[in-house]
């Protein structure tokens, strides 16, 4: 017997899968998360991997929760470990109390197993060994044979997962009965063998609704998609790669004249990420919605040509989807990293709009919005993802398009115009916002031809060197910046119940975290005022909301505390005024470190009555 | 300098060509290079193989990199847009403007600093990619603006005006475009206007990458003795393969030409490429053989020019990517959206 209590807990847990890269498992855990999806109970699976094909350990933690707290919580409460390189090290990642799922073929002694854990022990190798003769068959229905386990351990509902296989092997028939054949051969074992269920159990619910199973890199692509770009150029690199794969896979279905079988859009992969940001502004310059999918190390080698298309004004879409750096960094960890480097991106004085979208949901609505907001505001747009939004799949709220919506394809002088005799000057501030005119190539025979250069130019395209048209265009392009504060998605802010002299500001992919944090720190007796930043510049309201606050929390993750740096930087506020408090150690940012880092801090900060002692 | 415009008027009986312009309307501002620049002339047979095409000037997007030549795109068609990019980039806003919108001619100008040292990788895969366009290199094997230091494509054993001998061994952008599938190749002089304004109507007549390299002596710094590069040089180590004359699908071929001494080459949009040849055995559909016959003339210290490989019904990019006929810039919310029911649609397979 354990010397900690056994958890019991139904709907509200940690499991964790330790696996080999490259073994087959991934396929397996995913069906096992989506399963728990089918039968109603909220879940968010996190995929930690290395950079490699085969070989290195990977792990895939499912947290499913009844309540609905789909950030990473921390800690394992089940470890299905079935990677003897982390096998000591994923025993010791077990809650007190939690369980060990392992393969028991080989008699391990005693002193491996830690005294207040329950071990469940499957001979996943000898079973297989005698059920199959191959050994791609033996690796692969070792998979199934243990979410079989599982669902006797937890007491799942099989029919579901009998379901999700049907709907997998959909087409390729012939595979489904041998995979439902393992699934039962693991619950059978499981349910002659063991003693089922054990302290954590699934019970159907009705708590995931409408919601859909949908990674994040996946969505924004859908965004590109019905934000109407035409062009994608891009280079590989973890972890946005799936943009482009997702962007081309959506257009095959959706883009696709019915006719004629041509592409209604152009996708290029391109020989590195100077080439890929270079056809993106050739393509936004001459009229068409262009974007391209990086992470960190593609957007230093663009930073030349982003500093071009915003002195130039050319519309482009970034998709950065961030890994935690520097350099190489750790390619398949997630990170904050690059806000500083995307805000300021290129030499000179530049500016550039950040949005930062919190999930799936987001990444669509912003991913599409990215393209009104470039063409409106003629410069590059970068949206803010990172490897948890982007390569993990979320429950997601559905994707919603308004068909009434029409594109804002900003200022744009038409050949009527021009032939009208409307004055043009490709960088004329004609009504105060800042955002010139523009033409596309082609437009007129006589008329509204400019020259576009990176070189100064007065309000005509005119090239010129002299100091006072110099001045008088970068005062313009801060004009225009101050113009797209009003057109970026605005912060949302919740107050606490309670009146209270402390905020907290964070962003993007910590906001289910957040959410679930600000319950453990109200727990602990605490108030806190709530903002939500979805984009960079700023609005007003983040001004009002540091000084409406002693202290403002700023929770990110990165090392620098960037977006403090930034609000610093942009809203002239005291730096002593923003507490930063940053996580980033390659894995998503839990609720418990929010809440005991915020904690502590407020803690110290609370003035509890001394007992008095007669 | 550039802020000075030219004056309008013009001679009234100056030629006109099928839409009624004068070469004038095919002119940009004053050039700013150097007095008696090779590049000048480029311009010149920029705007004279326009002018005799009839393009409407409008029609033509003019995309360059940095440097001397990149300059160059501000002194010709006035009335096309123009980009004067970054530094080796050219080759892909180009690509990326031609994606957006295949109706215009899209014309490439760069260097030899700009395309065979910083934008070495960029001039490689655009011609890879087979994009239709006129990619010309201005090519002075020096960097001009700069003050005079050696490119990429200076020939070993060279001097430079200051007396340094060029060590590294030369690059020659016309066996590499050969080499990278280029469906057009030639090599001119931008002293030889007969040679170069013909080669330029036919290479924007040709639906594929079309690859110039013109040798363009740059008069500050590198048309001393000892350079390879000077008008002495090439003038006198110039071999012509052959002459062309460019004749669109609407002119009928008059010219009569000695049996054995002419090939008519047929473009993809009826135009005809007739060749005078110069050297015998040249065959200008063979890409190997063009290969072999450059390499063997270097050896000799020769520079062939001429319009030196193309190919019979090229493919471009659009054509490899299936895009519709339709500019995409032109496509709107109707032809782009899939809208709420697909969504729903997309949504119902996630759950």
């Amino acid at each position: 017997m354990p010397t900690a209590t056994p958890i019991s807990r139904v709907n509200d847990f940690v499991v964790r899968f330790a696996n080999v890269n490259g073994s087959g498992s991934a396929s397996a855990n995913e069906l096992f998360a989506r399963a728990v999806m089918r039968m109603g109970v909220p879940v968010a699976p996190r995929n930690i991997f290395p950079s490699n094909i085969q070989g290195l350990p990977t792990w895939y933690e499912v947290r499913i929760s009844e309540a609905g707290h789909m950030g990473a919580r921390g800690g394992t409460d089940l470890m299905v470990a079935m990677n003897p390189q982390t096998f000591e090290r994923d025993i010791g990642s077990i809650e007190p109390g939690g369980y060990l799922f392992y393969d028991s073929t080989k008699t391990l002694p005693a002193s491996k197993f830690r005294q207040d854990i329950t071990v469940v022990g499957v001979p996943l190798t000898a079973i297989c060994n005698r059920e199959y003769s191959d050994a791609r068959q033996r690796q692969l229905f070792k998979n199934i044979i243990y979410i079989g386990v599982l669902t006797a351990l937890i007491d799942m509902d099989v029919k579901v997962v009998e379901q999700l296989i049907g709907e997998q092997y959909k087409g390729k028939d012939k595979l489904i009965a041998p995979n439902i054949k393992a699934l039962h051969i693991g619950r059978d074992y499981a349910t002659l063998n063991l003693d089922c269920p054990i302290g954590l159990r699934l019970k159907k619910s009705d708590k995931v609704g409408d919601r859909i199973f949908i990674e994040g890199n996946s969505a924004a692509a859908l965004g590109a998609v019905y934000g109407g770009a035409t062009v994608c150029a891009w280079y590989p690199i973890t972890p946005s790669s799936s943009v482009a794969d997702a962007f081309t896979r959506h257009c095959a279905k959706m883009r696709v004249d019915a006719k004629t079988g041509q592409a209604k859009y152009a996708i290029i992969q391109a020989e590195d990420e100077l080439a890929s940001i270079g056809m993106v502004i050739g393509a936004g310059w001459n009229g068409a919605r262009a974007f391209t999918a990086t992470s960190g190390p593609g957007i230093s080698l663009m930073q030349e040509f982003i500093g071009l298309a915003y002195f130039a004004e050319i519309p482009a879409v970034l998709f950065d989807v961030q890994r935690a750096g520097p350099s190489t960094g750790m390619p398949t960890r997630t990170q904050q990293c690059d806000i500083i480097s995307c805000a300021y991106a290129s030499h000179g004085d530049t500016k550039h709009v950040l949005l930062f979208p919190e999930d799936p949901a987001e990444a669509f609505e912003f991913g599409a919005q990215a393209f009104d907001l470039a063409d409106r505001l003629q410069t590059p747009i970068f949206v803010m993802l990172d490897l948890d939004i982007g390569m993990n799949h979320h429950l997601s709220k559905p994707l919603v398009w308004d068909d009434a919506r029409q594109y804002d394809r900003g200022k744009v002088m038409t050949a009527e115009e021009l032939e009208a005799g409307k004055d043009f000057g490709r960088y004329l501030d004609v009504d105060g916002d800042g955002i010139p005119y523009r033409t596309y190539p082609g437009t007129h025979p006589t008329k509204g031809s400019f020259f576009t250069r990176g070189t100064s130019r007065d309000r005509y395209a005119r090239y010129t060197e002299e100091g006072a048209p110099y001045v008088d265009n970068m005062q313009r392009l801060i004009r225009k910046f101050d113009t797209a504060k009003d057109l970026v998605p605005r912060p949302l802010q919740a107050n606490s119940a309670k009146p209270t002299k402390y905020g907290v500001i964070y962003y993007g992919s910590t906001a289910p975290a957040m959410d679930e944090a600000i319950h453990m720190i109200e727990a602990g007796g605490h108030a806190l005022d709530r903002m939500r930043i979805r984009a960079f510049p700023f609005h007003s309201s983040v001004n009002s909301f540091v000084a409406g606050h002693d202290f403002v929390f700023v929770v990110e993750q990165n090392r620098d505390a960037q977006m403090r740096s930034l609000i610093v930087n942009e809203c002239g506020i005291d730096p002593v005024r923003l507490v930063p408090i940053l996580h980033y150690d390659g894995t998503p940012i839990t609720a418990r470190f929010i809440a005991k880092s915020i904690g502590d801090r407020l803690d110290a900060l609370t003035v509890k009555s001394m007992k008095v002692v007669s | 300098m550039t802020y000075l415009t030219k004056p309008k008027f013009h001679h009234p009986d100056l030629p006109k060509n099928e839409l009624g312009y004068t070469h004038r309307d095919y002119e940009g501002t004053v050039s700013t290079l150097c007095a008696g620049c090779g590049h000048d002339s480029i311009t010149g047979a920029i705007i004279a193989a326009c002018f005799e095409l009839s393009i409407e000037p409008h029609r033509v997007a003019k995309i360059s990199g940095i440097g001397c030549s990149s300059k160059t795109p501000t002194y010709f068609l006035g009335n096309s847009h123009g980009f004067n990019s970054v530094h080796g980039r050219m080759p892909s806003v180009l690509t990326g403007a031609n994606l957006a919108n295949r109706d215009l001619i899209y014309l490439g100008v760069s260097g030899d600093g700009d395309s065979a040292s910083i934008g070495f990788g960029q001039f490689a895969h655009a011609l890879r990619r087979a994009v239709n366009m006129v990619y010309i290199v201005e090519n002075n094997g020096v960097y001009g603006l700069t003050k005079g230091q050696f490119s990429a494509t200076a020939d070993r054993g060279s001097k430079s005006k200051r007396g340094f001998v060029n060590t590294d061994n030369s690059i020659d952008l016309v066996a590499i475009a050969l080499q990278l599938g280029a469906s057009f190749v030639a090599r001119s002089f931008s002293g030889d206007k007969q040679q170069l304004v013909p080669i330029i109507k036919a290479a924007i007549a040709h639906k594929g990458a079309a690859f110039i390299d013109i040798i363009s002596p740059c008069v500050a710094f590198n048309n001393h003795a000892g350079s390879t590069k000077s008008f002495d040089f090439v003038r006198e180590h110039n071999e012509a393969v052959n002459r062309l004359d460019y004749m669109s699908s609407r002119m009928p071929i008059e010219v009569t030409y000695e049996p054995g001494t002419v090939e008519v080459v047929e473009q993809h949009d009826g135009s005809k490429l007739t060749l005078r040849k110069l050297a015998a055995d040249y065959e200008i559909t063979d890409r190997t053989a063009a290969l072999g016959f450059l390499q063997q003339h270097a050896a000799k210290g020769q520079i062939v020019t001429g319009l030196l490989y193309v190919e019979k019904g090229p493919q471009d990019l659009h054509a490899h990517l299936r895009t519709v006929e339709a500019p995409l810039n032109t496509l709107n919310e109707a032809e782009l959206c899939p809208g709420q029911a697909t969504l729903e649609a997309f949504n119902a397979s996630l759950r």
